[in-house]
């Protein structure tokens, strides 16, 4: 087991606000009554209906697919009757069509139950389960595995990395995913390295998971034959971004406007590799996932495995439900996280967390004017200039903008959480991207 | 309802007034220092100064309609203009100074964040060119904390350089406590620097910006010393005058200096060759006011070059 790593430069150390639920076992949620299931969860096209309404279906079974490359087909969560296919309000925000199942309450599956041996597939086969079993980067981008396992052939991948740090605030889903089903993540990780035929591979978890790293190295110890280094991780935000990850591991820097694979990484969250190892081994699709429910304003937070479409409003309710000063309902963690104008929105593969917060934990500071600190350049883990970008972009320059790296910016927010104006950048930031591509 | 923004939804808690709050306390020890040497006489500019500047900045609120409470920062140009006016003046000087300081080095230009100088500057370099005779009589240091005493006429340390004067130099010690001829808040270099260390631990300013100016005085006084090359007495030169003063409560001023580290070394350089310019071939004794004024008109300039923009990530040699 290594210690050292190379670490990152700017970034910043909010509170990790994680004891809420750090040592709260996963709970199975009990399947919804009723199932919203949106077409679009993944980045790429979105899936076209392969039910009809009225259509009896059980889990597991696929309910959209699209011919893209880039896409992932979507399941049935619950067994049921298709009721409606419809626009339904969608996390990530606008409406999406979405399959609507209302369950038959006998929870039965459509998949066989015996295990399949993976040691035998071939890459080819194992990225056509993966494809069809609908996985996708479960750390919150939802970027389709199996397009990230086939890069083109003049890419040379040497490292898999498997993302543990969570650096988000509150969120815990990966950590107590690493303590309960270490076993899973570690074989899913050897089924990615097959995949990609890569013979390295390197989990990077936070220190402030002792537990977690802990018990994945026992794991990885249990293995002779494969070469998949641990490596403790220090606490600072975002040392889960990709780029930052792969530089505190590798001291390899992504290229600007560049993919991990440029440099010869793929990165997969641990909850990825999670889900790789069910669909692969436990022929299961992606169906259900981790979410941790947690902040001030949940009365008693948990950590949940709950059925992709299962509305927010079911897993709050399971955690004796919202104190009555609720202010704000974000998807995701506090840093990154969008948030919600309705709890009925359903979970969705991306969805690594609900985080309510009360009235007085809600920042609504008036912006004031830039004075030029610097604080937001000293912390950019990308070394952009936020305030430079944000000053071209309120005047609508985006060329300007885009000069001093606006297209590097990932919006994790470490500009605008140590802003003492309390200037919204990120906004500018997403602002500045949409008035780009006009 | 519940509240939609934009992430993130979590902030340090880091404000505009606590920066500001953090640059008072970090200068009261300079004007303890001053009103213990001058007595009074510091005393009173000090208090006129400050409450000019927060009733100036009040009024303008009132005439902009803004709703914004008060920052401090009018609080700060107070305190940083009284500090740089002579001990002793006639108390309508710093009022007058100070509104000037708010109304033409700030105000004019939309407010905190959009002024192009440091206003406490353009406030003594408005009365540095309106009231040259009051703003050039200085006093003896006389340990009379609350007597009323008579100005007794003196000269501060450059100027006895500049002007060839019969006196005797003070000792370094004596320049380094403070217990020299000068203006309010600048002589006493162990109070500054207390503050500045203050301001260091709280991380509100960067060393670039000090060590460039102040080592670049040094190194040009030393180099071009009044006996010939490399004679110069460097240390006197970092001690007398404002240059301390100037260096860490001036010069690291956020809203007119260089936001990156290269800038920032670009800003110091610049204004130390100003600063021994004026001292050494210029009409006036002290070049620090006009050498900071002078490198922030220049601030924009300097942060468009592409050079001083630090290098992104992933960002490939060409």
């Amino acid at each position: 087991m290594i210690i050292k790593n190379f670490g990152f430069s700017g970034g910043i150390h909010p509170e990790d606000s994680k004891t809420g639920t750090d040592t709260k076992e996963i709970l199975n949620l009990l399947p919804p009554k009723k199932a919203i299931i949106p077409l679009l969860q993944h980045i790429g096209t979105i899936c076209k209906p392969v039910v009809n309404i009225g259509d009896i279906v059980k889990i597991g079974q696929k309910i959209g697919d699209a011919h893209a490359f880039i896409s992932a087909p979507v399941h049935a969560a619950i067994s049921g009757k298709v009721v409606d296919i419809c626009p339904m309000p969608h996390p990530l925000g606008s409406k999406v069509l979405s399959i609507i199942i209302e369950s038959d309450e006998t929870d039965t599956w459509a998949i066989k139950e015996t295990k399949r041996v993976w040691n035998t597939l071939k890459p080819e086969q194992i990225k056509h389960i993966i494809r069809e079993a609908g996985v996708v980067g479960l750390g919150g981008a939802a970027f389709p595995t199996h397009v990230k396992l086939s890069p083109p052939k003049n890419k040379k991948i040497d490292t898999y990395i498997l993302n543990g740090a969570e650096c988000e605030p509150f969120l815990t889903a990966d950590h107590r995913l690493m303590l309960e089903y270490a076993k899973q993540v570690v074989t899913g990780l050897k089924i990615l390295m097959k995949a990609t035929r890569v013979k390295k591979g390197i989990i990077g978890i936070e220190q402030n998971k002792p537990d977690a790293l802990k018990k994945i190295t026992d794991e990885i110890n249990k293995e002779s034959d494969t070469d998949i280094d641990i490596i403790a991780l220090k606490v600072k935000y975002p040392q889960g971004a990709e780029k930052q990850l792969i530089k505190a591991l590798l001291k390899r820097e992504v290229p600007s406007g560049g993919l991990p694979m440029d440099i010869g990484v793929i990165v997969s969250n641990v909850g990825t590799s999670f889900a790789v190892y069910e669909s692969v081994v436990e022929r299961k699709p992606l169906v259900e996932r981790i979410v941790t429910v947690t902040g001030k304003g949940i009365r008693n937070p948990q950590n949940f495995r709950a059925r992709i479409g299962t509305p927010f409003s079911d897993l709050i309710e399971a955690c004796e439900g919202l104190k009555e000063e609720t202010g704000k309902i974000i998807m995701g963690g506090p840093m990154m996280g969008i948030a919600q104008y309705a709890m009925d929105v359903p979970v969705i593969k991306g969805t690594s967390g609900i985080l309510v917060q009360t009235k007085d934990e809600v920042c609504d500071k008036p912006e004031e004017c830039c004075i030029r600190c610097g604080n937001c350049t000293s912390v950019c883990p990308m070394k952009i200039l936020p305030n430079a970008i944000t000053c071209f972009v309120k005047n609508d320059q985006f060329e300007h903008a885009k000069e001093y790296g606006l297209l590097d910016c990932m919006e994790c927010g470490a500009c605008t959480y140590v802003c003492p104006a309390h200037i919204p950048i990120v906004h500018y930031m997403k602002y500045g991207k949409i008035g780009l591509k006009k | 309802m519940y509240t939609l923004s934009v992430s993130p939804h979590i902030h340090s808690n880091l404000s505009v007034k606590n920066i500001m709050w953090d640059v008072i306390i970090a200068l009261v020890p300079a004007l303890c220092m001053g009103i213990y040497f001058f007595g009074t006489q510091a005393l009173y500019p000090v208090v006129v100064s400050v409450l000019t500047a927060v009733i100036t900045e009040g009024i303008i609120s009132r005439i902009r309609r803004l709703k914004t409470i008060s920052n401090g920062s009018a609080i700060v140009t107070g305190l940083l203009l009284a500090m740089i006016i002579p001990p002793g003046v006639p108390l309508w000087l710093p009022a007058v100074g100070s509104a000037c300081a708010v109304i033409l080095g700030k105000e004019v230009f939309g407010g905190l964040g959009r002024n192009i100088f440091n206003p406490a500057l353009i406030g003594r370099a408005i009365l540095m060119a309106s009231w040259p005779t009051f703003m050039t009589t200085w006093m003896e240091p006389k340990l009379s904390l609350f007597g009323r005493i008579d100005t007794i006429t003196s000269a501060t340390p450059l100027a006895i350089v500049k002007l060839n004067l019969s006196q005797e130099l003070p000792s370094y010690w004596s320049l380094f406590i403070g217990n020299v001829g000068g203006s309010i808040g600048e002589t006493s270099a162990l109070a500054l620097l207390l503050g500045a260390i203050f301001l260091f631990i709280r991380k509100r300013i960067s060393w670039h910006i000090p060590v460039s100016y102040i080592g670049c005085v040094a190194l040009l006084s030393w180099i071009f010393g009044r006996n010939g090359l490399f004679t110069g007495d460097a240390l006197f030169s970092i001690l007398s005058g404002g240059l301390i003063l100037g260096a860490f409560f001036m010069a690291t001023d956020y809203v007119t200096t260089p936001i990156t580290p290269k800038g920032k070394i670009i800003f110091g350089l610049g204004a130390g060759i100003i600063v021994v310019l004026i001292r050494l071939k210029g009409g006036y004794p002290e070049g620090v006011c006009y050498s900071i004024l002078l490198m922030n008109a220049v601030t924009p300039l300097i942060d468009r070059w592409k050079w001083t923009i630090p290098k992104k990530f992933g960002e490939i040699n060409a």
